[in-house]
């Protein structure tokens, strides 16, 4: 694998855990079935192992941000805290509003966490783990994760509550236009790689990561992708559709328990979404991090699995969104439309036109074997 | 400045300020009368507007405030103040406890500037008996009245950083607040309601180590200021939430009867310790600092100055507190005001704080007033926030920094 590195030529064997069903089902249909299984049992795991893991981490980092320890008492250093906060969550009682219309009010939730769970399915966390490769991951996953706008929307306006309607109507057009941003970013890198499949872009960062081996676009698709994709997830600046202090809760006023957990869940889910999206378009993915002709260096590089380094970069993106929530305050609803309609959106057209021409030219940095 | 002619005219006054100030749904009466623009009706007639209750119970309302607002999507064209839900007839136990209690309840009308209530009460009584006061009673007052408006702003600070959506600030704001707290506590015992400045001087003499600790929290909290203005002024979504938001112009804050840092930031300096110098302030150098436009921003600046100025004003108290009895009157004997009529005020953190005390002679009040500064403060978001949006209507009633004990008496 690590083989031929002097003209870091690395040519990785990508396997996904749907090609493994599929391979492996002509001979043994059980084991194909045991795959699918292991598949969805990890995705499921993962999902609530993640969330809560950044619940914990989201709660420590705030803390150190204001000066202070954040959850201590459960377990060693409050490690067991959001473990204690899902069995409060579960044992709450589950309030619907008198008025509300009660089966869109439990729908809403559910398909927030639903798009989040299928977008889990396309994300490439290293070459041998990952439930699908297609062909199209990146169109999917921007599709599906526009999904989770329709639970907000639905939640809020079913709660029958005015707040709620108005955070929802919030989200709606908050994240329908920065979604336009954040696919004009996304297109940089896709025509650069020149595929939308996940592996493919990976590879094709081999010789150095998008965000500075295309020259400058790189950077300003990223920059754009980093701050629509914060507009997308809803959290500050951008954390309009909550606003906790303007719309109480927002779109989830009238929302408890499990209900309220589930857009919980979806949130962070979100979060470890455009974060993993944002490694794997601009940072290289999977991909460990290689410097021109540095061989020692690079060969030091390839010993950390690229599943760490995913985990790595990943995190990375995560705790700068962290750093955003707990510094900045909150626009205010019209200025958030300035800045989509008449800031990022002419940057992002503009910047994909240059993309487009310098695709054609081929001029990047680190030309290499891609 | 205790003359009874002023005093009398105190009271008709203040009512008619309240009744003048309530614009209940302006926009309501003018269309019944047909004085509305096209533009008006236009807006009228293609959206469907709605009523929302901000409060009682509301994160942003500082306490059991109801605003009622008329909405149009995200607009609010009208804001309708309810007050009266923390209200506990104040001015009417007034009347059945003595002078010494009276103190007591002005601990629990504007908390947050608690010891300066204290001072206006204390000297309303000082001046219907005519005690004289030494310079050591005088200086400690005004260094406490100082602290004070420092840890008011400082929770303030912290609360416009959250109500803006920054939650950090609001934790920094209380850490350093916390400071002056203790301070407090040292000398006072209380930390929120201090009972501390007392008719005719002061409950205990100050701390031992009150000096030491003072200007220790002040070399602590200078840098601190330029802190804040680095984590959340310097920030550009701050001051585009709070520039040209919730313009006040000079001569609606003087109608509305606005007092404190917003008449400031309207740009009238109107600030009594200038006017009419009590305590030590006379002594003392400091300037007034006043804003241009009388908007959110100049409220925030106003306010960030006025700490700086309160740390300056200490510094130039604290190294020589006089000596001295800490208090003049017999202590715990029952006061009998002369007959007439007295008004005292003060400049607390948020405004004019004024006392009106109608005397029988007795050992109770016939009639106590308080001119509470948040009344006709809060009443300055019927003309400020009509026409923003929900956001700015949030950072505005931040910027007028009400506490709703006070409203309500």
């Amino acid at each position: 694998m690590f083989n031929s590195l002097p003209n870091l030529q690395v040519s990785w064997e990508v396997i996904s855990v749907s090609q493994r069903v599929s391979t492996t089902y002509g001979e043994s249909p059980i084991l194909a079935v045991v795959y699918a299984l292991a598949a969805i049992v990890a995705i499921i795991l993962f999902m609530s192992l993640t969330a809560m893991t950044l619940v914990y981490t989201e709660r420590k980092v705030a803390a150190h941000f204001q000066c202070r320890l954040g959850p201590m008492r459960v377990g060693w250093h409050g490690i067991l805290q959001s473990i204690a906060d899902t069995l409060k969550l579960l044992l709450k009682e589950d309030i619907v509003p008198d008025q509300a219309d009660k089966a869109m009010h439990l729908f809403a939730p559910v398909l927030c966490v639903l798009a989040a769970l299928l977008a889990l399915i396309a994300i490439p966390f290293s070459p041998y783990l990952a439930v699908s490769d297609m062909n199209i991951g990146v169109l999917f996953i921007s599709a599906v994760s526009g999904l989770g706008v329709l639970g907000i929307l639905l939640g809020g306006w079913s709660s029958n509550n005015k707040w709620s309607l108005l955070g929802a109507m919030r989200a709606g057009a908050q994240i329908i236009s920065y979604e336009l941003s954040a696919t004009l970013s996304i297109l940089v890198v896709v025509m650069f790689s020149g595929s939308m499949k996940f592996s493919e872009i990976v590879q094709s960062q081999d010789q150095g990561w998008w965000i500075w081996r295309a020259p400058v676009v790189g950077l300003v698709a990223f920059l754009i992708f980093l701050v629509a994709s914060t507009a997308e997830i809803n959290r500050t600046p951008f954390d309009l559709a909550e606003g906790e202090s303007e719309l109480t809760a927002g779109f989830h006023t009238e929302y408890s328990g499990m209900r309220f957990a589930f857009f919980f869940l979806a949130e962070y889910l979100n979060l470890f979404i455009v974060s993993s999206m944002g490694a794997t378009l601009f940072l290289g993915g999977w991909m460990p991090l290689h410097i021109g002709n540095l061989t020692f260096f690079n060969q030091v590089m390839d010993l950390i699995p690229p599943g760490l380094w995913f985990a790595l970069k990943v995190s990375g993106f995560i705790f700068l969104s962290m750093w955003f929530r707990w510094t900045f305050p909150r626009l205010r609803v019209d200025q958030l439309m300035k800045l989509e309609w008449k800031v990022l959106l002419p940057i992002g057209f503009i910047n994909l036109l240059l993309a487009a021409i310098l695709t054609l030219s081929g001029f990047y940095f680190f030309p290499g074997n891609s | 400045m205790v003359s009874s002619e002023m005093a009398s005219s105190v009271l008709p006054n203040s009512l008619s300020h309240t009744r003048a100030g309530i614009h209940i749904s302006s926009l309501d009466e003018r269309i019944l009368k047909g004085q509305t623009d096209s533009k008006e009706r236009a807006d009228r007639e293609t959206t469907q507007e709605y009523f929302v209750n901000m409060g009682p119970q509301h994160p942003s309302t500082h306490g059991v405030l109801r605003l009622v607002l008329r909405m149009d999507g995200e607009t609010v064209r009208d804001v309708i103040p309810v007050l009266g839900y923390v209200h506990r007839g104040m001015e009417k136990k007034a009347e059945y406890v003595g002078y010494r209690q009276q103190v007591h309840f002005t601990d629990r009308l504007d908390y947050l500037s608690a010891v300066m209530g204290n001072w206006a009460m204390s000297s309303a009584i000082e001046k219907a008996m005519k005690t004289e006061l030494n310079d050591r009673i005088e200086t400690i007052r005004t260094i406490v009245a100082e602290l004070t408006r420092i840890q008011s702003h400082q929770l303030w600070w912290g609360v416009l950083g959250m109500d803006l959506g920054a939650f950090t600030p609001f934790l920094y704001g209380f850490r350093d607040r916390e400071k002056i707290t203790a301070i407090f506590e040292e000398t006072m015992g209380g930390r929120l309601t201090m009972n501390y400045i007392q008719p005719g001087g002061l409950m205990f003499d100050i701390h031992p180590d009150f000096v030491a600790n003072v200007k220790k929290f002040i070399s602590y909290f200078k840098p601190l200021i330029e802190e804040y203005e680095e984590l959340f002024g310097g920030n550009v979504i701050v001051q585009e939430r709070l520039k040209n938001v919730g313009i006040l112009d000079a001569k609606s804050a003087i109608s509305l009867g606005v007092t404190g840092p917003i008449l400031r930031a309207s740009g009238v300096a109107h600030d009594l310790r200038k006017l009419e110098p009590y305590g030590v302030y006379a002594k003392t150098k400091f300037n007034v600092p006043v804003g241009t436009v009388g908007d959110c921003w100049d409220r925030y600046q106003v306010r960030m100055q006025e700490m700086r100025e309160s740390i300056s004003i200490i510094e130039q108290l604290i190294d020589n507190v006089p000596e001295g009895k800490h208090m003049v009157m017999k202590f715990g004997a029952k006061i009998r005001v002369p007959e007439g009529v007295y008004y005292s005020q003060m400049e607390t953190a948020r405004g004019i704080f004024g006392i009106f005390i109608a005397s029988d002679g007795s050992e109770k009040p016939y009639r106590m007033h308080f001119r509470t500064p948040n009344f006709n403060n809060l009443w300055a978001i019927t003309q400020m926030a009509a026409g923003g949006r929900v956001g700015d209507l949030v950072a505005i009633l931040s910027s007028i920094d009400i506490v709703v004990p006070d409203i309500d008496r």
